[in-house]
């Protein structure tokens, strides 16, 4: 018996094209399809309107709501406020040093996330050390001859980037203490650790804030007082280490145990174990939890509008109230929606991307 | 053959050493002397005790009776002494356990200039002797994961080497591996045990143990069942455990 | 060739009594034990003096307001209105009321919140693995959409632009006696007449027969093998008993219809803007992420066990069931816990609207009035950490059952 060698065949024609990709993905079976229709139809008469609302029929130059009247959205309303969007209160001529603040911050971190740059570890640390001074130089001022601009003037955008930076710089040391206090083989330090983690883990951010902005000075003799903005920071600070400290603890215990053993042997102390072997592996595991924890840090920042300060969302609020503009509440919400979203969509997917890498890149042998 | 190395000076001594995990007796009385130069290797079924036996010399684990004295430094609560003892100790582990983050220069270099606070010039001269002694030195600053399982084990016999232990233990340091690495890795011990070394090896390998070994212990149950020379073990062991042992392991 | 080592076929038990082992005693502070004693003694009296300083401080600053602390001011009057109240409430109620009121919404908004998310984000979790293309996309836009925009900037949408802007009551949308306008969602109220006893009666009489009738079908199953449609008996059961029921005794139910009275609705049943704002806001929000939960679930189970279950022949429907389904489940479950737990806190911003929640009530207009910032703030924390201890205990005793199973 002798076999043909066989050809090759192309598939059938209902299995290519346009048409095998509708009935392999749109209209396979019954069910299928009219699910197709339904969200089908769902999704045309609801984007269809929406997209005509905010792009074609919208109005985008002018400079008073008499500019608005063609039915669409009124993008007049923003792009006349967009000062405030971004700065809050801070005086139109120091404008650049909120500018250059954000220029230094975007570009260290594009240098840190793109593939192959140089020397990542030591633009992380200056990001994490020296950028907060030179910042809270910049935007402060009051020295280098810089002209001070008071906290309750900072708004906007920039407050809600300088809370989730904060939050974030600050509670990453006071993370680490934690973590690493919850793992001690010591009673009390654990027990205090693991208290002052499930304490704040427990309660909502709002509380925490009040708690900031009306227990806090109680807490500190008289004629002490702070600062409204700082008062806040305090709060989101303790809030987010001990959600910080929990990424933290899991990323020590993906660490295996022989590398904790294979430094014992060669004689390395506590600490040098540490910071020579563990916290460099720990902290690459541990950047899509940061990331995300960022995120939710980020959408939270908003809720200090509650306590009064002036954060993104609350400028908007604010220009809703504005009579000369009452009722385009809508466009204002989109607006900062979509400014929340650009962040935080591509640092989620930044945090996917890491997470795929890990789970499939050469991780962590031994 | 070898040929006995040992001198009159005590490197390890383990007296009544008992150790629990809570309600579990993994250790009993082990009472063990070797002497510098002096190779032994430990064999016995798994959960036998004898990695918990090597893990105590150098206080991976604690033990909760008994006197480990090494080279003359006793084995307390003192951290000053468990630094010591850990200096002059160096470990090989059935898992290599090197840092993955390192180059296989930077796993040599690490302990000397941080524990031993060598200047690095020094360490790196050292370290790439060694890996030349492990005949690994093209690979050195290449990341462990990129190694096969064979060098990985060498890298970290060389980087324990680093150190300039007085006394080496290996942890099963070949199981781990496929078969067709074994070879490069007890080659690379075969010779480190001419030069004279004193070594506690808990392994398997049979040839090993004829070829090199000073004493072949035999644990089962947590404590030691028998003692001898390796052609007396091996052609007749005295103990009906050890009897059976042999026959499994060297039925294939 | 070897040393002479003399002692060959050791004594298992043999103990060699020797010379004294050289110990040296250590000094206290290279000794691991007391070090760690000292370090703790330490931290320990560091936090004592901290929250000494803080006690301290924090009564003589009360002192010089004139506020005494003490938890007496709950049974003062409060002297306030709430909007919503799911209990009697007047403004001559105390203020030890006023956190009952508060802490009954909070879990209102937190069930309501929970039942909708549940079922939006199953749904959208098992949409976004769906062959549909259309229907999978679609719902990764919502999950992609929704939980990358501020909660609280979506509960303003809701109320302001939604909400806020719908007609005044006299201008009011009406369909099928209800009414909705800025003032919230008004419809009529069901009042239970002569009679109605007999339908609630039967309603819990056929749910206990489901239950004998599962137990029985069960028992069948494994003494003959022979399965029994049991979902589709209690839905009918549960269904058409208390329903027949109804019609027989004559329908005894009645509607109180809302009617415009002035410048607004009396009668029938108000659900405020506030909670709907609140409602809509938080369940889309935890959908998304629910959503995502519910696909790595899904996800978790390996296709290996799809495989086998089709091989051994079982439909796809009894896959789904007895292999699929439960595997997932146990992924599922604990993440799902913690965004319960989480709906249950975001429900606090129900303050930014007003809508008279816990800390709306408790934290803001009590704590206004009486400055008692320490009692009301603690009271509230402890709420809010009791009901996660709670949930953490539960996942502990979850996944140490599960645990338990799988060996």
């Amino acid at each position: 018996m002798k076999y043909e060698l066989q050809p090759t065949l192309p598939p059938p024609a209902n299995m290519i094209g346009v048409i095998g990709w509708l009935r392999k993905n749109l209209f396979n079976g019954p069910v299928n399809s009219i699910a197709t229709i339904v969200v089908g139809y769902f999704l045309i008469s609801f984007l269809v309107p929406t997209i005509q609302w905010i792009f074609i029929d919208a109005d985008w130059v002018g400079d008073s709501r008499d500019a608005c009247t063609s039915g669409g959205a009124c993008w007049v309303f923003i792009a006349n406020r967009l000062d405030q969007f971004l700065y809050g209160f801070y005086p139109e001529a120091e404008h650049w040093r909120v500018q250059i603040a954000f220029i230094i911050l975007i570009g260290s971190i594009i240098w840190l996330v793109l593939p192959k740059t140089p020397k990542k570890g030591i633009v992380a640390a200056l990001l994490l050390v020296a950028y907060p001074v030179v910042a809270f130089i910049l935007l402060y001022g009051n020295s280098f001859g810089l002209p001070q601009v008071e906290t309750h003037l900072w708004g906007g955008l920039t407050l809600t980037l300088v809370l989730a930076v904060v939050g974030i710089v600050a509670s990453l040391p006071l993370g680490i203490v934690l973590a690493l206090g919850r793992q001690s083989e010591m009673p009390i330090v654990r027990s205090v650790c693991v208290t002052f983690i499930e304490i704040w883990r427990g309660v909502p951010l709002i509380t925490v804030l009040f708690m900031a902005s009306v227990m806090l000075p109680l807490f500190f003799p008289e004629g002490m007082s702070f600062d409204k903005l700082l008062r806040a920071l305090i709060g989101i600070t303790l809030f987010q280490s001990a959600y910080m400290a929990e990424v933290i603890r899991g990323g020590l215990q993906a660490i295996p145990k022989g590398q904790y053993e294979a430094a014992d042997a060669l004689g390395l102390g506590y600490w040098q174990k540490m910071i020579l072997i563990i916290m460099p592996q720990a902290l690459k595991l541990m950047i899509p939890g940061i990331v995300n924890t960022f995120i939710a840090l980020f959408k939270d920042t908003s809720l200090v509008l509650i306590i009064g300060l002036f954060d993104v969302l609350a400028i908007g609020q604010a220009a809703n109230q504005d009579p000369k503009w009452i009722g385009y509440s809508t466009e204002s919400y989109l607006f900062v929606a979509l400014l929340f979203w650009v962040f935080c969509f591509s640092m989620s997917r930044y945090s996917q991307h890491l997470e795929k890498a890990l789970n499939t890149g050469h991780g962590n042998r031994a | 053959m070898s040929h006995s190395q040992a001198t009159d000076k005590m490197m390890v001594e383990l007296r009544n050493l008992n150790k629990w995990y809570g309600e579990f007796h993994v250790l009993k009385n082990i009472n063990l002397e070797v002497k510098q130069g002096e190779k032994i290797v430990i064999c016995g079924p798994s959960g036998s005790g004898k990695s918990t036996m090597i893990r105590c010399i150098n206080h991976l684990e604690e033990h909760q009776k008994g006197d480990i004295i090494v080279n003359d430094i006793p084995l307390n609560e003192d951290i000053k002494n468990i630094e010591a003892i850990r200096k002059e100790v160096g470990m090989v582990f059935q898992h290599f356990n090197l840092f993955p983050h390192l180059t296989v220069l930077e796993n040599c270099v690490l302990a000397p200039i941080w524990v031993k606070k060598m200047p690095r010039k020094e360490a790196e001269a050292q370290a790439m002797e060694l890996l030349e002694r492990v005949k690994i030195p093209d690979q050195a600053l290449k990341y462990p994961g990129q190694l096969s399982g064979g060098q990985q084990q060498r890298v970290a016999i060389a980087r324990s080497l680093c150190m300039n232990p007085d006394v080496m233990l290996f942890d099963e340091p070949t199981s781990a591996l496929d078969p067709e690495m074994i070879k490069e890795v007890l080659d690379v011990m075969i010779e480190l045990a001419t030069e004279g070394m004193t070594m506690l090896c808990v392994t398997h390998e049979m040839g090993f143990a004829k070829t090199v070994a000073d004493r072949v212990i035999f644990m089962d149950g947590g404590q030691i069942v028998e003692e001898n020379e390796p052609h007396e073990f091996f052609n007749n062991p005295q103990h009906e455990r050890t009897q059976l042992f042999l026959s499994q392991i060297l039925q294939h | 060739m070897s040393s002479d080592m003399s002692s060959s076929g050791h004594k298992p038990d043999g103990s060699a009594k020797e010379k004294a082992p050289p110990v040296s005693q250590p000094k206290f502070w290279n000794d691991p034990k007391k070090r760690s004693l000292l370090f703790q003694v330490l931290l320990l009296s560091v936090l004592g003096f901290v929250f000494y300083t803080i006690i301290d401080n924090t009564l003589t600053n009360l002192e010089q307001r004139g506020i005494t602390t003490g938890f007496d001011f709950l049974t003062r009057e409060a002297g306030f209105g709430i909007a919503m109240s799911l209990i009697d409430y007047t403004e001559a109620s105390s203020y030890g009321m006023t956190f009952i009121v508060g802490l009954l919404n909070t879990i209102l908004i937190a069930v309501m919140g929970i039942i909708a998310a549940t079922i939006l984000g199953f749904i959208l979790g098992v949409a976004r693995l769906s062959d549909n293309w259309l229907v999978a996309k679609f719902s990764a836009l919502y999950i992609e959409i929704f939980r990358n925009i501020p909660l609280l900037l979506q509960i303003f949408f809701w109320y302001y632009a939604v909400l806020r802007t719908l007609p005044q009551p006299r201008q009011s949308i009406e369909f099928l006696g209800s009414f909705i306008n800025n003032r919230g969602f008004i419809f009529p109220a069901p009042v239970p007449e002569e009679g109605f006893g007999l339908v609630t009666v039967g309603f819990f009489a056929a749910i206990a027969a489901s239950w004998l009738i599962a137990r029985w079908a069960k028992k069948r199953q494994e003494l003959t093998g022979q399965q029994f449609p049991v979902a589709l008996t209690t839905i009918g059961l549960v269904i058409g008993v208390p329903l027949v029921l109804f019609l027989f005794s004559g329908m005894p139910l009645g509607l109180d219809h809302p009617e415009l009275k002035g410048f607004n609705f009396k009668g029938g049943i108000t659900v405020i803007p506030e909670l709907i704002a609140l409602w809509l806001a938080l369940s889309i929000y935890t959908a998304a992420f629910i959503a995502e939960t519910v696909r790595a679930g899904i996800l978790a189970v390996s296709h290996g066990q799809t495989e086998a279950a089709t091989a051994l022949g079982m439909s796809k429907a009894k896959t789904l069931r007895l292999i699929v389904i439960p595997q997932a489940l146990r992924v599922v479950i604990p993440p799902l816990t913690s965004q319960y737990l989480n709906l249950t806190k975001n429900s606090s911003l129900a303050t930014a609207i007003g809508y008279p929640d816990l800390v709306n009530v408790f934290a803001g207009t009590t704590l206004n009035q009486t400055g008692q910032a320490i009692e009301v703030i603690s009271m509230t924390m402890a709420v809010y950490l009791a009901l996660s201890l709670m949930t953490s205990f539960f996942m502990n005793w979850y996944n140490a059952r599960i645990q338990l199973s799988e060996r």
